[in-house]
């Protein structure tokens, strides 16, 4: 499937969007946003399953129990809204980082 | 039935008149802006012999406006008399010249007067014809929110204030709204919660989205500053923090001023022009709310259009985008308290 979608995404980008620059400018924008937004899937399609078990295992080991990925979110966005948790937890910083660290190798590689 | 162009063309030339006071002949009018709900269109009204480079701000007549959407931005009419405020306290803005009638049938809307100059970050980042302007845009735009922020309330018409703690309550709703739990934000308001500042006692005129993108440039640098409609009463310390929001350096990440500068040149340009002195921690805490508040527009944006009430590939991709502040947030919080 992560094949399939980086060929359409390299099509794409290398040969419709310059042709649509050169004839339709407003479109040509619109399909750079298309081609990206294929890049996105085909990283999510190679990368998310393996970052969403790594998520959850850690999430389970952060608060003590079991249960879906949304649920554990839910969670712990719970804690953080009521301030039983903060920025001075470690291990809850740890794992806000790896997993935005996962989440952006997916979104946007490239942002620093 | 004539084209939409067509009908706005001749409500122009009737309200051009009335305003030159003589017949109007509306020349090149074309659309500016995507969006079905806010309309930018530029046209040339030429009366008597003499062209005026015109714009039209228009929501047309619609049923079911977004929530949300109308709650935080102001209606044409009011937009039209901050942008007079401000017009007339000096600030560099688009002179407002006239609003539509109801029975002129365009909505609500207003003619301002057309200013050239670019508002598109990419060309003022990277093409040599603004080499020139790029030293000078972050002083430049500290002189002119100075003034901004010193437009003589008297001259305003109504505008809800907007204190920090409103602010957090405000993003906090928008999350519920969304349905999807969101560790980061939640970490990085409750980080806000506790250390913000003390409500103001006298609230400035905010502009609300005073950033790269929302202002036009030419050669010599700042021509104009646009898109008024996020504008409340509040701490002025607020777009100060908004404008240094890294999704606003468009790629120029060490120039945190817009992409143009440092802090301290735009604090430093903001004073020298009457702006209360800048204290440095209240800053951060308004750039760490920016940030916030700018990665849940992003989620809000792809949830319009999931939910159906828009669609747009571009309004959907934009979710992703959420991901970039969060990525920023867990910097700012590790990197000043």
């Amino acid at each position: 499937m992560a094949e399939l979608l980086a060929a359409v995404a390299d099509f794409l980008r290398e040969e419709a969007v310059p042709a649509l620059d050169r004839s339709h400018p407003g479109l040509g924008f619109q399909m750079r946003v298309a081609a990206n937004s294929l890049a996105i899937l085909e990283r999510e399609a190679r990368l998310g399953p393996d970052a969403d078990r790594r998520e959850h295992a850690r999430l389970v080991s952060l608060l003590g129990r079991d249960g879906r990925l949304d649920d554990l979110n839910s969670e712990l966005a719970r804690q953080l809204r009521a301030g039983e948790r903060d920025e001075t937890d470690a291990a809850l910083m740890a794992h806000l980082q790896a997993t935005i660290a996962d989440k952006i190798a997916i979104a946007n590689p490239r942002w620093k | 039935m004539p084209t939409e162009a067509e009908q706005v063309a001749a409500v122009l030339a009737r309200a051009a008149g009335r305003h030159f006071g003589g017949p109007a002949a509306i020349e090149k009018l074309t659309r500016e802006s995507g969006g079905a709900s806010r309309q930018t269109w530029s046209f040339d009204a030429v009366v008597s012999g003499q062209r005026h480079g015109l714009i039209l701000r228009r929501d047309p007549p619609v049923a079911g406006k977004i929530e949300g959407e109308r709650s935080t931005s102001l209606d044409r009419a009011t937009e039209f008399r901050v942008l007079a405020a401000a017009h007339r306290a000096g600030v560099r803005a688009p002179e407002p010249l006239f609003e539509l009638l109801a029975a002129d049938g365009l909505g609500e809307a207003y003619v301002m007067r057309r200013i050239g100059g670019t508002a598109i970050a990419r060309k003022l980042l990277r093409d040599p014809p603004y080499a020139e302007a790029r030293r000078l845009i972050a002083g430049q735009l500290g002189e002119i929110l100075a003034r901004i922020h010193a437009t003589d309330r008297a001259n305003l018409p109504p505008l809800g204030c907007r204190q920090a703690a409103d602010h957090i309550a405000g993003l906090r709703r928008s999350l519920d709204l969304l349905g999807r739990p969101q560790p980061v934000f939640e970490l990085a308001l409750a980080w806000l919660d506790r250390r913000k500042p003390r409500p103001i006692a006298q609230p400035v005129l905010v502009h609300g989205d005073y950033r790269t993108g929302n202002y036009l440039a030419d050669e010599t640098g700042v021509t104009a500053i646009l898109d008024w409609e996020g504008a409340h009463l509040g701490d002025p310390v607020e777009d100060l923090g908004w404008l240094c929001v890294k999704s606003w350096r468009f790629g120029a990440v060490d120039k945190p001023a817009g992409g143009f500068g440092s802090r301290e040149e735009l604090w430093r340009a903001y004073e020298r022009a009457g702006g209360e002195t800048v204290d440095a921690a209240r800053a951060h805490w308004w750039e760490v709310f920016g940030t916030v508040r700018w990665g849940i527009i992003c989620h809000n944006q792809a949830f319009r259009h999931l939910s159906g009430s828009i669609k747009s590939m571009e309004l959907a991709s934009i979710g992703r985008r959420a991901v970039e502040t969060e990525v920023d947030l867990l910097q700012l919080l590790k990197s000043g308290s």
